[in-house]
């Protein structure tokens, strides 16, 4: 595509409406994109015969699935009308399938936790378990479908790439909620997750800067210039220092998986804050329809 | 050019899903004096909150956009004229919600608060919105709104209520120039393939357009199209606005490979990572 010279606007008033979505929401990408993340982590621990990663793998879940549902209603703005959420399942509306999958999801840690609390069988927790674990990557990375199928230029133009920016970061995240977690003797796996995870989520975002070519400015200019340069900073060093000094020390692993975190809330902030620039700025759209 | 009575401008009984005629409006700017009316009689009609009152510096344009409390929006491009360079050349347009043949809004609804009407328009229940906003994100037009003191989505209903009695909307009525047209749209469409020849042959506009008359553009055609004298983004529109379906398909394709990405990355680390 071939941007035009010098696309003419009306008084260079947007075209495409900002965003209506409040800070929440990007908190929202980052805990509910982790906490899917762990659930599958979870799930393959059982079957991995790790109970010790499977139980706190599934707790930081479960936490993160009791805080997704509140963040989500208080963006509302009718928060009294939340039910209506559920009132239909509409396939072609990303949020419905978004808001049925949490539902789904949140359930199903809830009933593998109280059926390990009241003991019972191991088979019941272990089908709830799976459930969540199956639901766990949809949910990490249906965001990136939510903001794809909209009009924003900025989203719009990566919405085959997003996916993976949010399941690698998902990934990366998770590990390194494990890490600033758990004791160094199950720190291994989670310290792979955070360096395949950073790869795939800085590989994609790559990418799909490139794809973007002059939509993707906004990555590069004001706040979502800042978080954009904080995110990489952030999950780069993460990265690097569990690979380095987190194998030996806990320290190190624990300050490592924090930086990741950090990384991975930056970059949802990052994300949703370039829509908000990208629609501002009518030549964008104009040049992404040209 | 033809003209239409209020009369031949009435609808059928309402009648739902296929049997109904789809309705809609043929915005002709090229006869729009910019004198506002629309805007006042749909504020009126649909009792919509007013703004602050601001000056813009914008021309005439105070109102600046469509919104959840602007329906209507008359734009006022104040140019030198292109052909001679000599005098004010004046684009006026009254804008309003595309009433879109696939519509983004209603599409991307998680609530189905929006739905399509009898008459093929677009309309938000307002005892269903509870405010999510994706409708806002969606809308390649920038057309619907969160209203910030109220917390749900606004926007234009072709009077839905108007329609149900047999009666055309607000903003037609109150045209005094027929700028704005009301009725079923293939008529509509003919009508502007006409006036388009007109305008184009007689006055000599060599930009004129029509702008979402064709059902094979990127949202299937408008429920609302316009005559324009210069390219839609020169009006604040967008140059070739799209939701397709299967975009959204192969979205969920991607996405569905990057969770298996994900659920192989995490059973990749596990069993790699035990000792």
């Amino acid at each position: 595509m071939v941007p035009a010279a010098n696309p003419r606007s009306y008084y260079g008033l947007p075209i495409v409406k900002r965003p209506a979505w409040t800070q929440e929401v990007p908190w929202y990408f980052f805990v509910g994109g982790t906490s899917g993340a762990l659930a599958a982590t979870s799930m393959v621990a059982r079957w991995s015969a790790n109970a010790g990663l499977e139980r706190r793998a599934r707790r930081l879940a479960l936490a993160g699935a009791l805080i997704s549902p509140a963040l989500l209603i208080s963006d509302l703005g009718r928060p009294s009308r939340f039910l209506n959420m559920l009132r239909v399942f509409r396939p072609t509306s990303p949020m419905s399938v978004g808001s049925w999958t949490l539902a789904g999801f949140g359930s199903a840690l809830g009933a593998a936790e109280t059926a390990e609390l009241v003991g019972l069988p191991a088979a019941m927790v272990g089908t709830a378990e799976v459930a969540a674990g199956v639901l766990g990557p949809i949910l990490s990375t249906y965001t990136a479908v939510l903001l794809g199928d909209t009009a924003n230029p900025i989203w719009r133009g990566a919405r085959h790439l997003l996916p993976f920016v949010f399941s690698g970061s998902s990934m990366a995240s998770a590990g390194g909620a494990l890490c600033v977690a758990g004791p160094v003797g199950d720190l291994r796996s989670a310290r792979l997750m955070v360096v395949a995870g950073t790869a795939v989520e800085q590989l994609s975002f790559f990418a799909m800067e490139r794809q973007l070519g002059a939509l993707a400015e906004p990555y590069a200019e004001g706040r979502a210039g800042t978080l954009n340069t904080i995110q990489r900073a952030s999950s780069l060093l993460g990265a690097a220092l569990i690979a380095t000094l987190g194998r030996r020390s806990r320290l190190g692993a624990a300050v490592g998986g924090a930086l990741t975190l950090v990384g991975s809330a930056a970059l949802r902030q990052c994300i949703y804050r370039a829509g908000f620039q990208s629609a501002e700025d009518p030549t964008y759209l104009v040049r992404s329809q040209s | 050019m033809t003209i239409s009575s209020p009369r031949q401008a009435s609808v059928p009984l309402p009648m739902w899903q296929g049997g109904g005629t789809r309705m809609g409006f043929f915005t002709d700017t090229s006869i729009c004096i910019g004198c506002k009316a629309c805007e006042v009689a749909c504020k009126e009609w649909n009792d919509v909150p007013d703004l602050d009152p601001s000056w813009s510096g914008n021309s005439y344009d105070n109102t600046l956009r469509l919104g959840a409390s602007s329906w209507r929006h008359v734009a006022f491009v104040e140019r030198p004229r292109p052909d001679t360079g000599v005098g004010v050349q004046w684009l006026m347009s009254s804008d309003v919600c595309k009433h879109c043949t696939r519509a983004a809004c209603m599409e991307v609804c998680p609530t189905g608060a929006i739905f399509r009407t009898e008459f093929g328009t677009v309309v938000v229940q307002e005892d269903v919105c509870n405010g999510c906003g994706y409708c806002v994100s969606a809308c390649p037009f920038g057309v619907i709104e969160r209203r910030a003191d109220d917390g749900r989505a606004f926007k234009c209903t072709l009077c839905y209520d108007r329609l149900k009695v047999g009666e055309q909307p607000a903003c037609a009525k109150a045209c005094p120039t027929q700028s704005i047209q009301f009725g079923p749209l293939d008529e509509l469409r003919e009508r502007a393939g006409a006036r388009l020849e007109v305008v184009k042959n007689e006055s000599g506009h060599e930009m004129a357009q029509l702008y979402g008359a064709d059902e094979t553009d990127g949202v299937g055609g408008f429920g609302a199209f316009f005559l324009l004298l210069d390219a839609p983004e020169v009006y604040g529109m967008p140059p070739a606005p799209s939701y397709q379906r299967r975009d959204v398909a192969t979205m969920w394709a991607a996405a569905s490979v990057a969770a298996g990405v994900l659920l192989g990355g995490v059973a990749g680390a596990i069993v790699w990572g035990r000792r």
